[in-house]
């Protein structure tokens, strides 16, 4: 494989971004890459990185098929505050918060509510015509209230190890969350390419009105796209909850679809619809958390944060925009020929 | 005249796409005051070389200048200003606009530095009135058929104070009083002293109004003529190289059995079919193996028909039968799963998949009718990718292609692709041949009365009446969104035709 098709594979700049932003890290301190074993666990940066990155990357899972169909779902932000003020509210309710049969049952319970959400969105979507941006922007203002219904307006404080192992527990010895995450990445994975959903939903996002006449359900995929996207919010929801060990109808999951948008931009997915690339989503959600971490690192002060977050994706944008890539492009034939040329003279 | 400058050269240009040498070296040159025909095969880089002249695409090498001065552009707007206008292939219009925002759009007169809409509106009604287009500039684009879309975007790029008019296929969906009007309006610019870039397909319509001719074949020019200099059999040689044999003479095939339709139940049966607003009631039979033309004129209800047919519009009165069993046909799933196939004449809009590969655009349908959790092996989806692009002898022949990067040509017959795969019984082709060239269009000609030879139903859409009286066997005539007639195409011609076109004679008093 050349230079030439390496940068031109879309998944380049995110992949150049991810490693300078790992480089910054290492020469700010200098153990960033060292990962120990402590207790059976592993411990260290890089595993930070992945445990606190994992719910934007859940989401970002499901944000990713959604805006393939040309669509977007602003809701998974309140989706993640009502599945874990349903958990949460469950939980505390139970005369034993401690044992598993509890949380089994809070965590399906939040997981049918939002399945249910899902289907409103879908139902907006695809049933109804309205678009997206207007129909999630619905559930994301109702849902905070709702949840705030739920939660009686208190922040829900769980003591329960059962649940708390979701957001903050170890399996041979990586975090539960991570797990998860990786779970959902693959299974999206396996889902789409393996079988012919994938060509569909792109089809779908490139021209809905050709795909109708081709025979694809253009309606019951929608449907389905949104369902699943309120399915990985809630499963985001339950873990940030658990982390917190609180459910707080207000900051659960506040602004995090935006977080799972960029990952999804980042990744080279188009906002107009049609190709889409997980594995570019999963680098956009690293890069994002590796920002946040690198923040604190290089010790840039907090109130700078937000900026600074913001200027590393504007570049990474402009990195991918079309008209970079064409200038690249024409410079390097450019190149190319004057180099031909030095030859056969 | 050849003294003149030219309005437009071009030297030497280059241009390649991702596994498409698009244009290779070519020169072309147009002066003031001309009609020039560019022409070619599908595929030859007539799109390419005009989208290279209005800045569309960056060229990889060459030289254009505009009146002596070297140009560069980098947007349609710059080459616009220049005096470079152009109304595309594909009308390129905002439909959820109205028409006088269309044609004024990026130039609307200003009052104070805010839109003067009073005058917008009148500055673009008079240039409809110019072109004798009797609509209203305040009604939304898309509520007019595509011809007067077509119109519209020419009475928009007259709108500039052009030097050089590119009209790229402009007559594809116009009537012939239409194209007249046109032509009309092209030798009022010429006139003028504009330069004019005429594309068509239409080999009558270039000898009617162009003065001179350069043709392209597979990305290289083949040279420069003066049209009453060269005969049409010598220009057809040389668009399409040596292989003069596909253009001979479709003999209109015998129909697969001699039929005693009496005996005989239609595969498709239509019974008082039709749809308020749409199409009034009307009755047609489909035998196996039987190609039905649908004439008529543009709006006459053609279109319409073969949507209610084949369930992409839903009928609202009567019943559709197929093979003597009454169907209610809702979605065109539906209908796909009787292998009733609609391909239609809006190939932008509801045909092709633009980002997606050759092989992914071929297998959409079938994969869709297997359901997305039986995927087509890959092994599988290659073959069937490989025997089209072979069968229908689609160029590049390479199955990994964006769709967005074929011509419009080799689009349709991805189009036909897809829906071959699929092994319809009865295939709907609206305008199949549309704004293909001669090559192409006699090898879809001889294709589809292959395939009713096999006993494939086809009803066949076209607004060329001599193709339609060639490949069917029955035709059936719509005017004003009624059948006025239903005939065997016995010893038709297209003069009996245009009479029942025009007058609409009784289904009696011809069948």
């Amino acid at each position: 494989m050349n230079v030439n098709k390496i940068m031109a594979n879309r998944l380049f700049w995110p992949v150049v971004m991810l490693l300078v932003l790992l480089i910054i890290n290492l020469l700010a301190f200098p153990g960033f890459f060292s990962v120990q074993i402590r207790d059976g666990h592993l411990f260290g940066s890089l595993i930070d990185i992945l445990r606190n990155g994992s719910p934007t990357l859940m989401i970002a899972v499901g944000m990713t098929l959604v805006i393939a169909t040309r669509g977007i779902d602003l809701s998974v932000g309140a989706v993640c505050a009502i599945s874990g003020a349903v958990a949460c509210s469950i939980i505390l309710g139970s005369s034993d918060p401690a044992s598993p049969a509890t949380v089994t049952v809070a965590v399906v319970v939040s997981l049918l509510i939002s399945l249910v959400l899902g289907l409103w969105n879908g139902f907006l979507v695809a049933v109804v015509g309205i678009q997206p941006i207007i129909a999630t922007l619905i559930l994301m203002t109702a849902g905070r209230g709702v949840a705030m219904l739920i939660t009686e307006g208190q922040i829900l404080t769980v003591n329960s190890p059962p649940f708390k192992a979701i957001g903050s527990g170890f399996f041979l010895g990586l975090p539960i969350s991570v797990l998860i995450a990786a779970a959902i990445f693959v299974f999206a994975l396996v889902l789409t390419r393996r079988t012919a959903l994938g060509l569909m939903i792109e089809s779908v996002g490139i021209n809905p009105e050709a795909s109708r006449l081709a025979g694809v359900r253009a309606r019951g995929l929608l449907i389905a796209v949104y369902v699943f996207t309120a399915l990985c919010a809630a499963i985001a929801g339950l873990v940030l909850t658990s982390n917190q060990t609180a459910a707080d109808a207000n900051n659960t999951g506040l602004f995090i679809e935006l977080d799972a948008i960029l990952a999804v931009v980042i990744g080279g997915t188009s906002l107009a619809g049609g190709r889409y690339s997980l594995l570019g989503t999963l680098i956009g959600a690293l890069v994002i958390q590796t920002l946040v971490t690198t923040v604190y690192t290089v010790g840039i002060p907090p109130i700078a944060t937000m900026v600074f977050k913001a200027a590393v994706v504007t570049v990474v944008c402009l990195l991918q925009s079309p008209r970079t890539t064409e200038l690249i492009e024409s410079a390097r034939r450019r190149n190319a020929r004057r180099r031909g040329k030095a030859v056969t003279a | 005249m050849i003294d003149q400058q030219p309005a437009v050269s071009m030297e030497n240009i280059s241009i390649e796409f991702p596994g498409v040498k698009a244009l290779d070296g070519v020169n072309f040159r147009m002066f003031p005051g001309e009609v020039h025909s560019l022409l070619g095969e599908n595929g030859a880089g007539k799109s390419t070389l005009i989208k290279a002249l209005t800045g569309v695409y960056r060229i990889d090498s060459g030289v254009i200048t505009l009146a002596g001065d070297e140009v560069s552009f980098h947007s349609t707007a710059e080459a616009q200003a220049a005096g470079v206008s152009t109304v595309y292939q594909e009308v390129n219009l905002l439909t959820n606009l109205t028409v006088a925002e269309n044609i004024m759009l990026g130039r609307e007169p200003r009052r104070f530095g805010l839109i003067d809409w009073r005058a917008t509106r009148a500055r673009a009604a008079e240039l409809l009135t110019k072109l004798h287009l009797d609509i209203d500039p305040n009604s939304r684009l898309g509520s007019h058929s595509l011809a007067v879309q077509q119109l519209v975007a020419i009475a928009r790029a007259t709108g500039v104070h052009a030097r050089v008019l590119i009209l790229d296929e402009p007559t594809s969906s116009l009537d012939a009083d239409e194209v007249q009007e046109l032509f009309r309006i092209i030798r009022e610019l010429k006139d003028d002293g504009v330069a004019i870039l005429f594309v068509s397909h239409f080999l009558d319509q270039v000898y009617e109004i162009s003065d001179r001719l350069t043709v392209l074949r597979n990305g290289k020019l083949v040279g420069e003529y003066l049209t009453e200099e060269i005969l049409r059999i010598e220009l057809v040689q040389k668009m399409i190289g040596k292989e003069l044999t596909v253009l001979e003479d479709l003999e209109r095939k015998t129909r697969l059995q001699n039929l005693d339709e009496t005996e005989l139940t239609p595969y498709v049966r239509a019974i008082g079919l039709g749809r308020k607003g749409s199409i009034e009631p009307l009755d047609l039979d489909v035998y196996e193996g039987e190609v039905v033309g649908l004439a008529g004129l543009l709006g006459s209800g053609r279109t319409e028909l073969a949507r209610i047919l084949s369930g992409v519009d839903r009928a609202d009165v009567g019943t559709l039968e197929v093979e003597g069993k009454a169907k209610r046909i809702r979605t065109p799933r539906q209908s796909i799963r009787d292998r009733i196939i609609y391909s239609s004449e809006n190939r932008r809009e509801e045909g092709i998949l633009d980002e997606l590969t050759v092989r992914d655009n071929i297998a959409l349908a079938l994969q869709a009718d297997r359901g997305w959790f039986r995927p087509i092996p890959k092994k599988r989806q290659d073959e069937l990718a490989e025997s089209y692009i072979h069968a229908l002898n689609i160029r590049p022949a390479n199955p990994d292609a964006l769709l967005k990067n074929l011509s419009g040509g080799n689009q349709q017959k991805v189009l036909l692709a897809r829906w071959l795969a699929i092994a319809p019984r009865l295939l709907i082709l609206d305008e199949p041949t549309r704004g293909i060239d001669v090559g192409a269009k006699a090898e879809i000609q001889k294709l589809v009365s292959n395939l009713a030879e096999n006993g494939m139903s086809v009803v066949y859409i076209s607004a060329e009446l001599e193709e339609v009286l060639r490949l069917s066997h029955r035709i059936a005539v719509m005017r004003d969104r009624r059948m006025v007639a239903d005939i065997e195409n016995d010893d038709l011609t297209t003069d009996n035709l245009l009479a029942i076109i025009a007058d609409g004679a009784t289904t009696e008093a011809v069948a």
